[in-house]
């Protein structure tokens, strides 16, 4: 099965188990088992080769230039992780089916967990550092969702802000030291980078990088001081931590670490940020642990110490630590997953996971209690089980370990930690399961049926498996080992085994195990001590450090952004004028060497036109209807200028545009005041006139230095002058660039102007179901009202005009390929055709007669654009490529036919149904309680055999406002 | 010439930007109305000037005026038509359900006074 296949399945899987609940519980657990099957059995096939020493690999090309490729490679550490990740997988989703309760949503369970694996399978499968990132993040966010899965519940909301914070945080680090290490390696590819080991360490960018990557794994395996996390994300559901915080997420880290291993390690700064963040970890963790009383917290702590003690481990730079990582990550994964199920099995049963209400339960749940003794003694260090092995591997390392010059300080605090972690496995095993029975569990608990137990109890085979027979699992070991350090023949020459005679490490192990059980003797007295000690609570601590980091963003962003919008306008208009000043004072400007154009005066006279109605406005603004009328002139204005600049197609638009624009301003006064009220003080007045000064300056130099200088370099303009007619068959090239040579951007354009149209549909919705309705329909008039509101003329001259309007329309639309027009300019003629009967006959009256509602019309248009553009793939050619011919039909003359013409025809339609569904939304708020809805297209009728009394005459008093 | 459309290309600026800066909605929509007359035309004008070309293409005609600024501002009028009623229909939402077209969120101008006396 192709890599892709495998990274892409879980991913893809994740839509099934939402839509499987539908066909009961277990149909989803189904289809999610048999997703993650299928990936570890696609896995499997490429064991062979890859433990025979190839690397898979699958590539493709994605933004080569940015040197961001999905490229996926298969090795031993890959097969390694991939597999614990979805054999644990399995047992978790098995598990998961029988731990949920109905009233949990298991479709949503699975589709996040299934989310998550399919992140973790890529972090393990990534070639590419920048992929590994995108999932890196991706893990981050499955995880928040999983934590925070009880809703409800507001410690599992919290603690899963705080694992996002967290870990989203080493993210962000972990981003800035792979962008380092791939520019110094000069690619973002990890096996070009794993060949880099000299250049990286020698660089000067080598020390941040390590400390940023390092960053990134601290926080995702909990490292010292950033262990806080995992405690608190223990209020997810218990099959969420068997999986997340035991065997996969926190171990990402750790893989991490590993797979840098070839080219961080080995140095000096690497051996003592490691080294002392794990023993750290490792010592904390353990010595905490001992004193949870809850199950699930001492089994956070203790895996906090594992991970602390797997990265000490890696933090040696040894081969030798390497290899004894390797198996310990598969030792703790298979015991500490089974333990945390053994700690759900506890709290699904007994319904409480608290210690002091527990003990005793070996009689009542003989099948957990033996799991949990084989996986808590393995996790203790007990002879005969996995952890045994590795542990006596751990302190091997550690008495070759010279830390701070001291060649007896890591072996002291290596034997501390394991001594807690002996007394809190101990624990755990006697404080819950030996002792006396009780009779105040809230609970009565009995073993649970099969479906709880057996994924645990099938994770004791490796457990007691590995712990009899190491050596079965000392070549995979090996290779794996040889894959993290680089190079299969420094991989040491050292056997897995129960037995190596009576040596320190064995020395040291007995100390352990004795020391653990003279804890758990004086754990009363011990208890006592550490209730009495006053010690820092991480949870108020990032508590505290959140709302000081919330405050100071505040404080800054509220400057800035205090919802004065006339404060961040003008910050904005002047750095903008500040920023475009200094790059004219420091850069090369443009040399005006351009002769001007003669003036005329026709051209005079528009120009005064418009810079006295521009003035007029500054000075009348108060005075809303005048402005409109002023800004009628302005555009006017505008759309004169372009045709005399010989731009017939802007100055069609333009004015048709202007209408509409009018018409929408005039139905908002409808509702808003007809006055600004005077309320600026006269120095707001001239600060602001000041800024308005100097950015019109700015704009109004830039314009005439561009008008008077030449193109500072050839413009792509000829391109389109050139291949209009030959390419795409118009002879108005503006057309031609919009529909095929720019037809894409046309495309998005018409679309966001359907965006636009229905989000003003939408708004207006929402109001007219809101409160503001009822006020809408009661409000009075505020001036007198026409008592000829359809008046005879215009209804009758609107009714003859229509015909011709849409003539010219279709005229425009056709010709548009070849001369100014096209489908913007006849959508808007059109669009004004059918304004005018709304506004000759009434709202009412005109909706009642239009047959297609303008949602529909807006849909069509985008949908015929994008078949006409699809329409080019069948002919084997991108995307929009337009294909045209000349045709001949007898009494005609000769005419073009171009596909471009379907997609204008979706242009236009898209710009009719976009004009009129804005402006439609507005009529529809004018809309009064008394409004009489009128079979009639006129008010006074002469030709009407029975006069009606007219509308207006029935009130002749106007109303008090509301 | 040139002088004419930069000059008027300030003024349109400089008023959109004044009236931008006013404190209620419906001056600020037409602030941004004069502000796109204002960039269509720069954008137009960055083709350079050319009275009395043809737009179309013809036979024996070698100067042509620039139809890509053109193109670009054509669609830039049509869709600003759109943003205006977007933006108009957001300033008449809150005045039809606050009783209030003010552009600056009242509240948070109140406590910005007292800590911030520019404001």
């Amino acid at each position: 099965m192709s890599l892709f296949l495998i990274a892409l399945l879980p991913f893809l899987g994740a839509l099934l188990p939402g839509l499987m609940i539908l066909a009961g519980r277990q149909a989803c657990f189904g289809a999610t088992f048999l997703v993650t099957l299928t990936a570890l059995v696609g896995l499997l096939t490429h064991a062979p080769a890859v433990l025979g020493g190839e690397v898979v690999q699958a590539q493709l090309a994605w933004i080569p230039a940015l040197g961001l490729n999905v490229n996926l490679f298969l090795d031993p550490l890959g097969l390694f992780f991939a597999g614990l990740i979805l054999v644990i997988g399995l047992l978790v989703i098995y598990y998961a089916r029988h731990y949920l309760s109905r009233d949990d949503n298991m479709g949503e369970f699975y589709s996040y967990l299934l989310l998550f694996q399919g992140a973790m399978i890529g972090i393990v499968l990534s070639d590419n550092i920048l992929m590994l990132l995108v999932f890196w993040e991706l893990t981050s966010l499955s995880s928040f969702l999983l934590i925070g899965f009880w809703k409800h519940l507001p410690a599992g909301r919290q603690g899963a802000r705080m694992a996002l914070a967290t870990t989203g945080m080493g993210g962000l680090a972990l981003i800035g030291g792979m962008l380092i290490l791939g520019q110094i390696a000069g690619s973002y590819d990890l096996t070009v980078i794993l060949e880099n080991r000299e250049a990286i360490q020698a660089s000067p960018l080598y020390l941040p990088a390590l400390v940023l990557i390092l960053l990134g794994c601290f926080t995702k395996s909990a490292q010292f001081p950033f262990h806080y996390w995992l405690p608190h994300a223990m209020a997810a559901p218990t099959p969420v931590s068997a999986y997340l915080h035991s065997a996969t997420m926190v171990k990402a880290g750790l893989f991490l670490m590993a797979r840098m291993w070839p080219v961080l390690a080995g140095t000096e700064a690497w051996t003592y940020i490691v080294c002392t963040a794990g023993l750290l970890t490792m010592v904390i963790g353990a010595f905490i642990a001992f004193f949870k009383h809850d199950l699930k917290a001492l089994l956070a702590f203790s895996t906090i110490s594992h991970l602390g003690l797997i990265a000490f481990l890696l933090g040696t730079g040894t081969p030798f630590g390497a290899m004894t990582a390797v198996f310990h990550i598969l030792n703790h994964a298979a015991f500490k997953a089974a333990l945390f199920m053994t700690a759900g099995i506890v709290d699904h049963e007994a319904h409480t996971r608290d210690i002091r209400r527990l003990g005793g339960l070996r009689h009542l749940m003989p099948i957990t209690f033996a799991i949990a003794t084989f996986a808590a003694l393995a996790m203790a260090g007990f002879p005969l089980l996995n952890g045994f092995v590795s542990k006596e591997m751990f302190l091997e390392e550690a008495l070759h370990t010279t830390l701070y010059s001291s060649p007896l300080l890591a072996a002291g605090v290596a034997t501390a930690g394991a001594i807690f972690s002996a007394a809190y496995s101990f624990r755990f095993l006697g404080h819950t399961f030996l002792g006396q029975e009780r009779y105040d569990y809230p609970h009565k608990p009995h073993d649970p049926p099969a479906g709880l137990w057996l994924s645990p109890a099938l994770l004791m085979i490796p457990v007691i498996g590995l712990g009899l027979a190491p050596f079965l699992a000392e070549p995979f070991v090996k290779i794996v080992t040889g894959a993290v350090i680089g190079d299969p023949a420094l991989v040491p020459n050292y056997h897995l085994a129960i037995w190596h005679g009576f040596k320190p490490p064995l020395y040291l192990s007995a100390v352990a195990i004795l020391g653990g059980l003279l804890m758990l003797l004086a754990f009363n007295p011990l208890m006592r001590a550490w209730d009495a000690t006053p010690r820092p609570e991480a949870k108020s601590i990032f508590d505290g450090l959140i709302a000081m980091s919330v405050r100071g963003a505040n404080a800054f962003a509220e400057r800035l952004h205090d919802g004065t919008f006339t404060r961040y306008a003008a910050l904005m208009i002047v750095t903008t004028t500040g920023v475009g000043f200094y790059a004219w004072v420091t850069g090369s400007t443009l040399t005006t060497s351009r002769e001007m154009l003669p003036l005329s005066p026709p051209a005079v006279a528009g120009w005064a036109m418009l810079m006295a109605a521009t003035g007029f406005i500054i000075v009348a603004h108060h005075n809303r209807l005048a402005v409109l009328m002023l800004m009628g002139i302005v555009g006017l204005m505008v759309s004169v200028g372009f045709d005399y600049f010989s731009a017939p197609d802007l100055a069609l638009t333009q004015i048709s545009v202007e209408v509409v624009t009018i018409i929408l301003l005039l139905l908002a006064l409808n509702f808003l005041p007809n006055e600004t009220p005077r309320e600026t003080s006269g120095m707001r007045k001239t600060r602001d006139a000041v800024i308005a000064g100097a950015g019109g300056l700015a704009a109004g130099g830039l314009m005439y230095t561009i008008l008077r200088s030449d193109f500072p370099a050839p413009s792509i303009s000829d391109y389109h002058l050139a291949n209009s007619y030959k390419g795409g068959g118009g002879d108005n090239v503006v057309n031609v660039i919009l529909v095929d040579f720019r037809g894409f951007d046309t495309f998005g354009e018409i679309i966001v102007l359907g965006i636009a149209a229905v989000v003003i549909y939408a708004m207006t919705e929402a109001l007219l179901r809101s409160s503001v309705r009822a006020r809408l329909l009661n409000r009075g008039y505020e001036s007198e009202r026409a008592g000829d509101a359809h008046p005879l003329m215009m209804v009758v001259l609107t009714r003859v005009m229509m015909p011709i309007v849409l003539m010219v329309g279709v005229y425009v639309f056709l010709r548009g390929h070849n001369e100014p027009g096209g489908g913007f300019i006849a959508g808007l003629i059109v669009a004004i055709a059918v304004l005018m009967q709304y506004m000759a006959s009434g709202f009412a009256w005109a909706a009642n007669r239009q047959r297609y509602p303008y949602h529909g019309i807006i849909g069509a248009g985008v949908l015929i654009a994008g078949l006409t553009g699809i329409a080019s793939w069948f002919t084997g050619h991108p995307f929009l490529t337009s294909a045209f011919g000349y045709f001949r039909i007898p009494p005609l003359e000769e005419f073009e036919l171009a596909t471009a013409m379907g997609f204008d025809l979706g242009v236009f339609l898209a710009v009719v149904g976009a004009v009129m569904l804005s402006l439609e939304s507005f009529s529809r708020l004018a809309r009064r309680q008394d409004d009489e809805t009128s079979d009639y297209a006129m008010d006074i009728d002469p030709s009407r055999p029975e006069e009606p009394e007219p509308l207006g005459t029935l009130r002749q008093t106007p109303r008090e406002d509301s | 010439m040139e002088a004419l459309v930069a000059s008027a290309v300030g003024l349109l600026t400089a008023a959109g930007i004044y009236l931008v800066l006013r404190l209620r909605t419906f001056p600020v929509i037409i602030g941004t109305s004069l502000l796109t007359y204002a960039v269509n035309i720069f954008l137009f004008g960055s083709g350079r000037l050319l009275p009395d070309a043809p737009a179309v293409l013809r036979d024996g005609v070698d100067v042509y005026t620039d139809p890509l600024p053109q193109a670009l501002v054509l669609t830039a009028i049509v869709i600003s038509f759109g943003m205006t009623a977007v933006v108009v229909i957001i300033a008449l939402g809150s005045w039809l359900s606050n009783d209030d077209d003010r552009v600056d969120a009242p509240a948070l101008q109140q406590e910005n006074e007292t800590v911030d006396p520019r404001a």
